[in-house]
């Protein structure tokens, strides 16, 4: 499975924080124009691996390289740092806090622009003017301080930032987990918009299968910071091999679901902590 | 909870000041007013001062209220009022020239600290608290034997003395906004941390930074009468309402107290004053960051 | 008892916002039976939360409420003192985050055993008995240690549990959950979702379960009620709710979410925006404007809840619709 065009491969990678593991010899590849998703609950050490990814977290052990380029450690300069800024991207989780309350959208896609190129005003504003048509805001809206702004308007804010360094990779990290159903799939719907127009590659962070199913070809499942399984995403969730992926499945609300009690152990030895990663590809 | 505010409510740009100030509420714009009276004073005293402040005439020492002397004289027969008007000027400077040093001392290492967390923030704030120890007029009295006496040492002691407590409140504010995740993308984004703690971080702290500036120039108002009082800063016969209690302090007891209890309330005025609007200010702050 | 339990007619809310007034509950009509499970589904400003406040008596200052809430033939908004008292031991509340909601700094022992020993008037020693046994039915078998430790050394998923036990053990007859496993991984979710309903049917409590999870309420409820903009647009039987819809609201949301056994090309998402109340067009359907179904009647007026094959609706055009609301995608 080593893709050498992979524009993400990230390999044997590991977090540990003193004696606690987060994360424990992961590894996948997202392809050009892919877009994986890695599945977990609390604990799992999803929200880890992107951080590492980005940079706000050093490994412990591992490799991560984007755009060819190594990045396991940080950054040496701050055209180092920049330059990474354009080869990975990230959207958080929380649209109240992701974006500086005094700045508006403008103001933030404008300040990403001149911080990567050293453009005249007129051509970052038309720039400007493209992002947030791209993702659906109106001038009003453009111009509006985050506090006028509803969750799912900050959220595409927040992209627009993002999608400002025109990044090969974008990580959603539970990007639309904090918006209304009816927002979430506005948001979901422009996400996929935007992959087909940019051509960037997603790395997308989620606990909602459903969310991941409708917007990753490849899946991974994360526990307790280990890969159980993976595979593309229909096979993994129409056929998981692994006893946690299909917990992890008959858990999720559907018509006709109805919630059983099940013998979850306490004794940490228990056989069903133990993971075993099994393959669906 | 998206509760987006329908268009025309008010995309509120920057506060502006007077708006602002309106939030205060009544005692907050009455304290503005008595602080703005105060500096009008201390920029255009000497002009207003009715009769000349630093002549002396012994032969109308005590002499009370009468003419056009409002507050009467004082103990070397100087009119008390133009007293007052020239002495704001020394009265109001060592204040702020206080609150400008501590607050960019302090500011500078609250920030720089939360940015870089770890070892650097555990160094800095035992370093601080050891400098917490020293009250302010303790570190005034030893700057004056070594510097001699006056306004500059004195005020210069107390900045040192204010310092970490500015640092100490500022530091939890900075944190709080190096954990936001904004400041996290911009980081992503490859922007510096100079500029992020100066165009981001600093900016949303100005609330408190400007809230707590307000409270201590009432402190140090307090503090630098104190220390003229003493002796150790401003030296007689420039004009100061700290000096002015002291100098006149022997007539209260004596049967003539106008001009020593003018030169408090002057005092306790402006003090006073700063401390409501600063309170005010900063229950603002702290409402605008819930 | 013949009538419903919880009656709520026409209630309305409007609360203190910065000076004025805001609507937040507007006309919200509901009936609870004794042993039935309401779901009350709803998206940010539909007043799902606000609803079961105001059955509880937990509304913020200075509310002003229209309309009545009647429990066990009572008016609740009437009571005071003693009865007041007997209200709350006969209605019982969990929250989505149980933290906000229980002293850190008490063990979880003295929390749970607090109002048997001040209103039943048990001994210490029988109430940790009784804690115990009711923590041993919500899946905590060594209770008699998790009554000694305090909130923090329980996780989220077990903390969630203790207060399912907490608020069973006052043997109340209506259970009002709010969010109770939004902020809960979706295997917790599932087992405390279990022992609600277990325990629930057991008991033979009813309960108002609100969230904001359209087949998450059909899965433990009888019957569901779907909120927009303050007011109840559709009650019907959880069973029928996805195939039947009796508002395009309701179809439109079950529409929306992803669907976890295939990929759509894109979703069928609502433009706009989920309003309050308060922001809500007056004189007209709160949903008109982002309506697929929407005629020029439905912006003249506002439609009333009318019944319709034995639940209710709040469009005008429901009767005509029937059958046209399509949930399943093609």
């Amino acid at each position: 499975m080593p893709d050498s065009n992979a524009v993400l491969a990230v390999a044997g990678l590991g977090k540990k924080f003193g004696d606690f593991t987060a994360v424990d010899n992961v590894s996948f590849t997202i392809a050009p124009r892919g877009s994986l998703a890695i599945v977990g609950e609390s604990g799992s050490g999803k929200t880890t691996i992107a951080r590492m990814i980005v940079g706000l977290e050093r490994p412990t052990g591992g490799t991560i390289t984007a755009c060819g380029a190594d990045r396991s450690r940080p950054a040496r300069s701050r055209k180092d740092r920049r330059r990474r800024g354009r080869e990975v991207q990230i959207v958080f989780q929380d649209p109240y806090t992701s974006l500086d309350p005094r700045q508006s959208a403008t103001e933030t896609i404008d300040e990403v622009l001149r911080l990567h190129h050293g453009w005249p005003a007129g051509r970052r504003r038309d720039r400007v003017t493209e992002l947030t048509e791209l993702v659906g805001l109106d001038e009003r809206q453009s111009r509006a301080l985050p506090r006028a702004l509803s969750g799912g308007q900050r959220q595409r804010v927040a992209i627009a930032r993002a999608l400002a360094a025109e990044p090969r990779i974008l990580i959603l990290d539970e990007s639309v987990a904090a918006l209304d159903v009816s927002i979430q799939a506005q948001v979901l719907n422009l996400l996929a918009d935007i992959r087909e127009e940019t051509g960037v590659s997603y790395l997308l962070i989620s606990h909602d299968l459903a969310v991941v199913r409708q917007l990753a070809d490849q899946t991974v499942v994360l526990r307790r910071g280990q890969v159980v399984e993976r595979g593309p995403t229909g096979q993994v969730l129409d056929d998981p091999r692994h006893e946690y992926t299909k917990r992890l499945r008959a858990s999720v609300p559907r018509p006709g679901w109805k919630p059983t009690r099940q013998f979850f152990p306490s004794r940490p030895d228990h056989p069903s902590h133990q993971n075993q990663e099994t393959t669906s590809s | 909870m998206s509760a987006a505010i329908p268009l025309g409510a008010g995309a509120a740009r920057r506060s502006r000041p007077v708006a602002l100030l309106r939030q205060t509420g009544a005692a907050g714009m009455a304290s503005a007013a008595v602080i703005a009276a105060a500096t009008f004073a201390a920029i255009f005293g000497p002009l207003l001062a009715p009769y000349n402040p630093d002549l002396p005439n012994l032969s109308l020492a005590w002499v009370g209220p009468v003419g056009g002397h409002l507050l009467g004289y004082d103990f070397q027969g100087r009119d008390v009022l133009s007293r007052l008007l020239a002495g704001a000027i020394s009265s109001m400077a060592g204040p702020l020239a206080v609150v400008i040093l501590s607050m960019s001392a302090g500011a500078v290492l609250a920030v720089a600290s939360a940015w870089r967390r770890g070892a650097t923030d555990a160094v800095v704030s035992s370093g601080l608290d050891i400098l917490f120890a020293f009250p302010g007029i303790l570190l005034a009295v030893l700057a004056a034997t070594v510097f001699g006496a006056g306004l500059i040492a004195a005020a210069i002691a107390l900045s040192v003395a204010y310092m970490p407590y500015v640092a100490r409140v500022l530091r939890g504010s900075a944190l709080k906004e190096r954990g936001q995740p904004y400041v996290a993308a911009l980081e992503v984004q490859g922007a510096s941390g100079m500029s992020i703690c100066l165009r981001h971080i600093v900016p949303n702290m100005m609330p408190l930074i400007v809230a707590q500036a307000t409270i201590m120039f009432g402190w140090a108002m307090v503090d630098l009468a104190a220390i003229s009082f003493l002796g150790l800063g401003v030296q007689p016969p420039t004009p100061n309402w700290g000096v002015m209690i002291s100098e006149n302090e022997v007539g209260v007891l004596q049967g003539y107290p106008l001009p020593a209890i003018a030169a408090g309330v002057c005092i306790v005025a402006v003090v006073i004053a700063f401390n409501i609007l600063g309170e005010r200010l900063y229950e603002r702050a702290q409402a605008a960051r819930s | 008892m013949t009538g419903p339990l919880l009656d709520v007619r026409g209630l309305s809310v409007r609360l203190p916002v910065r000076g004025s007034m805001r609507t937040v509950l507007n006309d919200v009509s509901l009936a609870i039976r004794p042993g039935e499970a309401l779901g009350l589904v709803g998206e940010s400003g539909s007043g799902k939360s606000m609803t079961a406040r105001a059955i509880g008596r937990l509304l913020p200052r200075g509310a002003e409420t229209e309309g009545t809430v009647r429990f066990g033939g009572r008016d609740v908004g009437a009571l005071a003192g003693a009865d007041l008292r007997r209200l709350r031991g006969q209605v019982a509340m969990i929250f989505q985050d149980p933290r906000a909601h229980v002293n850190p700094v008490r063990r979880v022992g003295d929390f749970m055993t607090e109002a048997l020993r001040a209103n039943q008037g048990l001994s210490a020693a029988e109430a940790r008995r009784r804690a115990a046994g009711m923590l041993a039915q919500v899946g905590i078998d060594d209770g008699e240690r998790r009554l000694r430790q305090y909130p923090h050394e329980l996780s989220g998923g077990m903390l969630q549990r203790v207060m399912i036990a907490a608020a069973l053990l006052t043997e109340p007859l209506l259970l009002l959950a709010d969010e109770p496993t939004t902020a809960l991984d979706v295997t917790t979710q599932a087992e405390v979702m279990a022992i609600l309903d277990q325990l629930r049917r057991e008991f033979g409590l009813a309960m108002l379960f609100i969230t904001h999870d359209l087949e998450l309420a059909a899965a433990i409820c009888d019957r569901t009620a779907v909120m927009y903009a303050g007011q109840v647009v559709e009650i019907r039987t959880s069973a029928l709710l996805h195939d039947d819809p009796l508002h395009p609201y309701t179809a439109a949301l079950a529409a929306a979410r992803p669907d976890i056994t295939q990929t759509r090309a894109r979703l069928r998402a609502i433009p706009g925006r989920p309003l309050s109340a308060f922001e809500a067009p007056p004189g007209q359907c709160a949903f008109a404007p982002r309506c697929p179904h929407a005629a020029d009647g439905c912006r003249e007026q506002v439609p009333a809840l009318a019944e319709l094959d034995g639940g209710v609706s709040r469009c005008a055009r429901a009767t005509e619709l029937r059958g046209v609301l399509e949930v399943a995608d093609a």
